[in-house]
């Protein structure tokens, strides 16, 4: 049961081969054995994941039929969690108990689902590798002297791991789709706006968004369908109906018009990953889909203006972590300014501080419209080139990474780790939803497809991604225990 | 665009962000070079006319009526806090 999808588990439960106790207990219970080297978690919750399943058992035995009750998830360790740890990978919020739940935290509560508890993830979100967590790395369960990708690389291990069939992430500039792509898993970055942000830990807020990393697409499409939605309490979330995510899924691809981005299969792709994105691509041309190279002539452009924009905003979010109102505070402050320096000296990490750094200067008098106008004019430019291309074909279909799975301790120099992002980022200055899933291996290591479709065409990406795993078995396939023991 | 020694210190105290030693500032320095000169490609890109995007679709702030919403809730967001006293935050003395 630890390599099940959700939909799966879901009949399990349905059918009584197991109650939600006893599929929770042995994820536990697993999670206990051997997660230790792999450390995909910062806090399991067993006492409340366990009450919450005997609920949802309890219920069940009353006809409680809600597809999710019952099954249980892992949350990344950036949205809040009422009376639980809530890190964000980062000593500033190691003593941080939540005093409320985010609004996607609520929903799945309400849907009936069990956190086991939060995962690992670069610190404050600020990473691709999840070396950047306070709470340590997290090893990739496929080959442990590999990375998992970031930010969301604990989400993507536990699930790759059999720690938990699905886990909550978020997405800055593909911290879904490349830890999704580097542990072989399925992860989505729904369109800006469709899942709502209040909660969850502010990085760079024009560019954050929350999303499911799964098995397979189908299990994708029940979270996605749990966590969308207008929010109230986040005035960019959008309202707008949120679909039936299942009900296209089934939908034939007979003349999908699929375009392959020149720029995404140029230099620096490496060569295993190209011939499996090529592979891929075949496979849908035998669904019946046609295929064209388009231009996305600004994507050169991209990790650049992202390096403003994420920065910027995010050197003005982090200004709330001052030592006063929560998180960690530095020892006998000498003064109000002392206070400030001293705790965010000690609660950052390296990364965070860099960032901050870059953001403040790229804010500050003389240097604005250089660079933070400048990157958001850019930042038009590279969504244009989206919509140009969406007016001739219906998705874009490349490499989520141009490499598999990096060694651990593989990229000290901070330029080279934010050009590992290459293919990812653009997509969240554009504000469109993506897709990664497994699509092969180069020797041990996964390799993803990335699926990009219009504003909220999250339901045609799931479309496309579930008619490949009905093609496909690379979703399927998962560590054998002795790699992951 | 260059960024000097200068600049680094200017930003961390902006930043109000301690740096320990001038070494730790030097390697910001290093750092922030390499990453500016990456941004730098920015530059060669003629944006005339070009409307800078701050989101993604557009969208602006929505307004709600001007009406109270939220409840009290001092203490449970005080219990998170590193210091407080009689429902307030304790900071060092500001004013003599």
């Amino acid at each position: 049961m630890h390599h099940m999808t959700l939909t799966e588990l879901a009949k399990g439960l349905k059918a009584g081969d197991f109650s939600s106790r006893e599929l929770t207990t042995s994820l536990l219970d697993r999670i206990e054995r051997l997660d230790g080297d792999i450390n995909s978690f910062i806090t399991v919750t067993r006492n409340q994941a366990l009450s919450a399943a005997d609920a949802a058992d309890q219920a069940r035995a009353k006809g409680d039929s809600r597809p999710l009750a019952g099954l249980p998830l892992a949350i990344k360790d950036i949205f809040c969690t009422q009376g639980i740890r809530t890190s964000c990978g980062s000593k500033m919020l190691d003593n941080f108990q939540a005093p409320y739940n985010a609004t996607v935290v609520e929903k799945l509560e309400a849907a009936g689902m069990i956190s086991l508890g939060k995962t690992n993830m670069d610190e404050f979100a600020m990473g691709s590798s999840n070396e950047s967590s306070f709470y340590g790395p997290v090893k990739n369960p496929w080959d442990r002297t590999a990375v998992p990708g970031g930010s969301s690389g604990g989400s993507a291990a536990a699930i790759a791991a059999g720690f938990a069939p699905a886990a909550l992430g978020t997405d800055t500039g593909g911290s879904i789709r490349q830890p999704a792509a580097f542990c072989g898993i399925t992860g989505l970055k729904p369109t800006y706006g469709r899942v709502s942000r209040y909660g969850m830990i502010a990085f760079a807020s024009s560019l954050d968004q929350g999303g499911p990393m799964a098995r397979s697409a189908e299990d994708c499409a029940h979270l996605l369908g749990a966590i969308a939605g207008h929010d109230l309490r986040d005035s960019t979330s959008v309202a707008r109906v949120v679909p039936d995510y299942l009900a296209e899924l089934d939908a034939p691809l007979d003349g999908l018009k699929i375009g392959l981005p020149k720029e995404y299969f140029g230099n620096g792709l490496d060569t295993e990953v190209e011939s499996a994105i090529r592979e891929a691509i075949r496979v849908y041309e035998s669904l019946g889909a046609k295929v064209c190279e388009v231009s996305l002539p600004h994507t050169h452009l991209a990790v650049p203006a992202y390096y403003v924009i994420a920065p910027a905003e995010a050197s003005s979010n982090l200004s709330r972590y001052d030592g006063v109102r929560f998180g960690h505070r530095c020892e006998n402050p000498a003064d109000l300014e002392d206070l400030y320096k001293r705790t965010r000296a000690e609660g950052f990490g390296d990364e965070v501080k860099r960032r901050i750094l870059i953001g403040t200067h790229t804010l500050s008098e003389g240097f604005f419209d250089a660079y933070y106008r400048k990157a958001q004019q850019v930042r038009r430019l590279i969504r244009q080139d989206f919509l140009d291309a969406f007016d001739e074909v219906d998705v874009l279909m490349g490499p989520a990474a141009p490499t598999t799975a990096f060694d651990l301790g593989a990229k000290k120099d901070p330029v080279s780790m934010y050009l590992q992002d290459i293919y990812t980022i653009a997509i969240n200055l554009a504000g469109i939803p993506g897709i990664s899933v497994p699509a092969g291996f180069a020797g041990k290591r996964p390799i993803g497809l990335q699926i990009l479709g219009q504003h909220f065409a999250e339901s045609q990406l799931l479309n496309v991604a579930h008619q490949f795993q009905q093609a496909t078995d690379w979703h399927r396939r998962h560590p054998t225990d002795q790699e992951t023991t | 665009m260059a960024i000097e020694h200068a600049d680094v210190l200017r930003a961390a105290h902006l930043a109000r962000l301690g740096l320990n030693s001038d070494a730790e500032a030097a390697g910001y320095v290093d750092d922030l070079t390499r990453i500016l000169e990456m941004v730098d490609r920015l530059q060669a890109v003629d944006t005339d006319g070009v409307a800078p995007l701050s989101h993604p679709l557009d969208a602006t702030q929505r307004l709600r009526p001007d009406e109270v919403t939220e409840t009290n809730q001092r203490e449970a967001f005080q219990a998170c806090a590193p210091e407080t006293a009689d429902g307030l935050y304790l900071v060092p003395r500001v004013v003599e």
